[in-house]
């Protein structure tokens, strides 16, 4: 079985302080609380000062481009349904470029876990409004603060059928590492977003505002318009699992029985041919 | 005897002209002739002009030829848009009171009329009218008429007996009108006795030997000309354990893809220009992280959503050069629909052999139109998945963290799967050191670019280009040398055949099937130095451009460009040729 040790991977470039510490710490936790081995997982990431999660965490890693982390994950899914796994990155990489395909797989339910560090400002490109900075936030990039409202990302999983959707906390790693692994075995598409300051960029959302205004919701709603309920009466400060559902996913309702690993190098497959060309035959 | 038919169906869109197309198609190559065909359409589903253009011979022919021997017209534009084609002598088959034979004055060419909507109508339906019309076709080539009964019956059976019995009725009324109206028209065509004929469109073709190859997955978004490799896979793939997923947008179509052969999977995606404008981020990082993908990029008139139904072969520039900085890729590009089933095959193995992106070009003239062509050969292009290793053979490198960017002779490093035990690799789109963490230091980012950019050098497909000449022409000596790409062939062919009879120099014909990378040595022994044209459909010559940046070639090339949306004729060709040379 490994071991936190057996997980640890690159050496962090991240600021001392930094939520993602604590986003990685919970991920590599469940992995090993559920007694899996590295080599089971592949960690997709996309770009930003959390992608590189997938460079900090000894598994299979897939450290892919901005806001695509998402359909990569899902392809590889599709490709492997065997291995468990997880698409990880920032707010502006998964809700910003990449939201289109957040809401798609939250539709298409492809059994896999989106973990978003939601810092709500861009760190790696050095503090720029992000779409989860609050309205009247004000960056480099939005001075006399930000006219926007922020995307809403766990209501925007749950009305578009995503069948396990919590929040969690940097600051609160235990309850962060129970709500990764409920996640992670949840067979489906399990979105978790987490407050992950940034403490370099981000003065107003830190460890102490989320301490003062997080509210922990015990247990998942019965319905998704109960949970959509409660976020927007607590403005979305709520830590938890907010939502879970039972329902085949992707791969389970095609109902094929996929074969896509198997392939060897050697002659063609001489009697799918004749079998295919006589639809072509005069 | 006739040597060929030029047949021509046009109507509004959404009247059947393409079902009727293909209908007269299927029944000529059952015959036993060699059948092109060319479909003009617009970005509409109804209304709007749209035609159906086929030749049949009785050998292998490339291209659906510039003249029309029957016209059948659903509609009156159909005489007006395509009178300058017709020969003389030709028949035109329209709607009129009552059937009867004219020729107009001034005009080469005579006019059944026939009251097809009527005579349909009181087989039933209105739609029978095209019946009717393909049994004067047949009749006028003496075809006999149990073929098409037995078509007819392939297709309607499902719609049940009276319908069947309907549709026969209707084409045995076309015989009859033609042995009444027009016997001295009547003319057999030869068949051949080749009975090993396949009729299938390059997108079929280019799906076909994608399956072939062991393809199991593909992800895209629809865009025409290439949503029928997508739709055909997605009949075909479930039988053999794959699937075909229709994605958001064309980034989550390559991104998918990348993921699955990442995973170990062959997976591909197929596009249109404007959809490989959104890929190319992706196309850059399937270059930098060394993951294989094939993306089948089906052209059509650019630039932006331009002249979304009609045929060019203007993305050679994107397809070679997009997406930023410098990645090793392969891009091929078939020179018949024969050829788009053994280079989808190829680019398969080139993919997993080299790691990288390979882009299989077709344009709409190559996708979308059909051809008979002789059964596939499975023993021509078999499975290389390059250095995939298996469980044993990573064991062997007894690491606990698997270099997967290990820097070797050729460049090319041994790929785990992700899930082996002693595999564990990471997989990067930052610039890396051979274990796949971030490292920009310069000597690590130089070799590493040396590796990546190196590595496909000697890729080269089983046949880069096809040469050759006609009659007992040497095409290596021949005084002047016509080079294209895609489904110019035929046309370029005929075209070739033609500017030599007339005697005055000698031409022969090159088709490029590897433009990336180009095969410079084998090309300038060829060019030496005489003239050069180029014939390619878009205005700036991309083709001779390519030429010209890597073959001291300069003052012996140019080009004659058509970018119109509809293909060469042999005909504007030759003409152009001769201003030329
Ligand atoms: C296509 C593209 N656009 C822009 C960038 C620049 N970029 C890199 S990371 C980033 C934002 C990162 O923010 P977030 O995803 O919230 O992650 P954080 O750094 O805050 O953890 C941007 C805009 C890029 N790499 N690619
Ligand atoms: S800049 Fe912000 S997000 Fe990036 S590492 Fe530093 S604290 Fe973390």
């Amino acid at each position: 079985m490994a071991t936190m040790k057996d997980l640890r991977g690159d050496v962090s470039t991240w600021c001392p302080g930094c939520g993602h510490f604590s986003v990685m710490a919970g991920i590599q936790k469940a992995i090993v609380e559920l007694g899996y081995e590295p080599h089971e997982f592949a960690i997709i990431s996309g770009i930003g000062c959390s992608g590189k999660v997938s460079e900090y965490i000894r598994s299979n890693g897939f450290h892919t481009i901005h806001g695509r982390s998402v359909p990569v994950a899902q392809g590889v899914k599709m490709g492997n349904p065997d291995l468990k796994v997880i698409a990880s990155g920032g707010d502006g990489d998964g809700y910003g470029i990449g939201l289109g395909h957040f809401v798609h797989a939250s539709r298409r339910n492809i059994d896999m876990s989106y973990i978003v560090m939601d810092n709500n400002i861009y760190g790696l490109t050095k503090g720029q409004t992000s779409p989860r900075s609050s309205h009247g936030f004000e960056t480099k990039s939005a001075a006399q603060s930000n006219k926007e409202y922020p995307v809403d990302p766990i209501t925007t999983s749950i009305v578009n059928g995503a069948t396990f959707v919590a929040q969690g906390y940097a600051g609160n790693i235990k309850e962060l590492s129970n709500i990764l692994k409920r996640a992670i075995e949840h067979r489906g598409f399990s979105h978790v977003n987490i407050y992950s300051p940034c403490v370099t960029f981000n003065k107003v959302n830190t460890y102490d505002f989320y301490k003062e205004n997080l509210t922990t919701i015990e247990a998942p709603f019965e319905t998704r318009d109960e949970a959509i309920a409660s976020i927007r009466e607590h403005e979305g400060l709520v830590t938890g699992i907010l939502y879970e559902e039972s329902r085949d996913d992707f791969q389970t309702k095609l109902g094929t029985d996929f074969d896509m690993q198997s392939l060897e190098s050697g002659p063609m497959d001489e009697a799918l041919l004749k079998r295919v060309q006589k639809k072509f035959e005069s | 005897m006739r040597k060929s038919i030029e047949w021509m169906v046009g109507g509004q869109q959404g009247e059947g002209i393409d079902s009727t197309g293909e209908l007269f198609a299927r029944t000529l190559v059952k015959h036993g002739y060699s059948v092109s065909t060319y479909k003009q359409f617009m970005s509409r589903i109804k209304g709007g002009h749209s035609n159906f253009k086929l030749k049949a011979t009785k050998d292998r022919n490339y291209y659906a030829g510039d003249d029309v021997e029957i016209l059948l017209c659903l509609d009156k534009e159909s005489l007006s848009k395509n009178e300058d084609k017709l020969v003389e002598n030709a028949v035109v088959i329209m709607e009129g009171k009552e059937t009867g034979v004219e020729r107009p004055e001034g005009k080469n060419y005579q006019i059944l009329s026939v009251p097809l909507k009527k005579i349909a109508t009181d087989l039933g339906n209105p739609l029978y009218k095209n019946m009717i019309a393909i049994g004067i076709s047949s009749a006028l080539l003496d075809l006999p008429q149990d073929i098409l009964g037995e078509i007819i019956g392939d297709i309607f059976s499902r719609k049940g007996e009276d319908v069947v019995k309907a549709n026969i009725e209707a084409v045995q009324k076309g015989y009859e009108i033609t042995q009444e109206f027009l016997p001295e028209q009547i003319a057999k065509l030869e068949a051949t006795e080749n009975d090993d004929l396949l009729f299938i469109s390059g997108n079929e073709a280019t799906g076909f030997g994608s399956l072939m190859a062991g393809c199991r997955y593909l992800s895209a978004y629809p865009i025409t000309p290439a949503s029928e490799v997508m739709e055909w896979l997605a009949q075909e793939l479930p039988a053999v354990g794959g699937t075909v997923m229709q994605v958001e947008d064309e980034i989550a179509g390559i991104a998918f893809a990348i993921g699955a052969n990442y995973s170990g999977t062959r997976a591909m995606t197929s596009t249109s220009g404007p959809g490989l404008s959104l890929k190319t981020e992706a196309l850059g990082m399937a270059g930098m992280a060394e993951v294989p993908i094939v993306i089948v990029n089906s052209q059509r008139g650019g630039p932006s959503t331009g002249l979304p139904t009609k045929h060019e072969q203007s993305d050679l520039q994107h397809m070679i050069y997009s997406t930023h900085g410098e990645i090793p890729r392969i891009v091929l590009y078939p020179s018949t629909i024969e050829d788009a089933f053994y280079l989808a095959a190829e680019s398969f193995n080139l993919a997993e052999i080299y790691q990288c992106p390979v882009i299989l070009a077709l344009d709409l003239g190559l996708s979308m139109n059909k051809m008979t062509i002789p059964s596939f050969d499975s023993k021509r292009v078999g499975i290389d998945r390059g250095k995939l290793l298996t469980e044993d053979q990573v064991g062997e490198y007894d690491e606990a963290f698997f270099k997967r960017y290990r820097v070797t002779d050729d460049g090319i490093s041994p790929r785990p799967k992700p899930g082996m035990k002693q595999g564990i690799h990471l997989t990067s789109s930052n610039e890396h050191g051979e274990d796949g963490y971030i490292n920009e230091e310069t000597d690590v980012r130089n070799k590493m670019m040396r590796k990546r950019l190196e590595k496909i050098k000697d890729a080269m497909i089983q046949e880069p280009y096809k040469l050759q000449s006609n009659g007992d022409i040497d095409p290596k000596n021949a005084d002047v040398l016509l080079v294209g790409m895609g489904s110019t062939y035929g046309a370029i062919e005929e075209a070739m055949t033609k500017l030599n009879a007339e005697g005055k120099e000698t031409f022969a014909h090159l088709h490029l099937q590897q433009l990336y990378p180009l095969p410079i040595n084998e090309l300038k022994d060829l060019f030496g130095n005489r003239k050069i044209i180029t014939i390619e459909n878009n205005y700036t010559g991309q083709l001779r451009l390519l030429l010209q940046q890597y073959l001291p070639i300069h003052d012996q090339i140019e080009s004659i460009v058509q970018y119109d949306g509809d293909p060469f004729m042999v005909r504007s060709i030759v003409e152009q040729m001769k201003e030329v040379v």
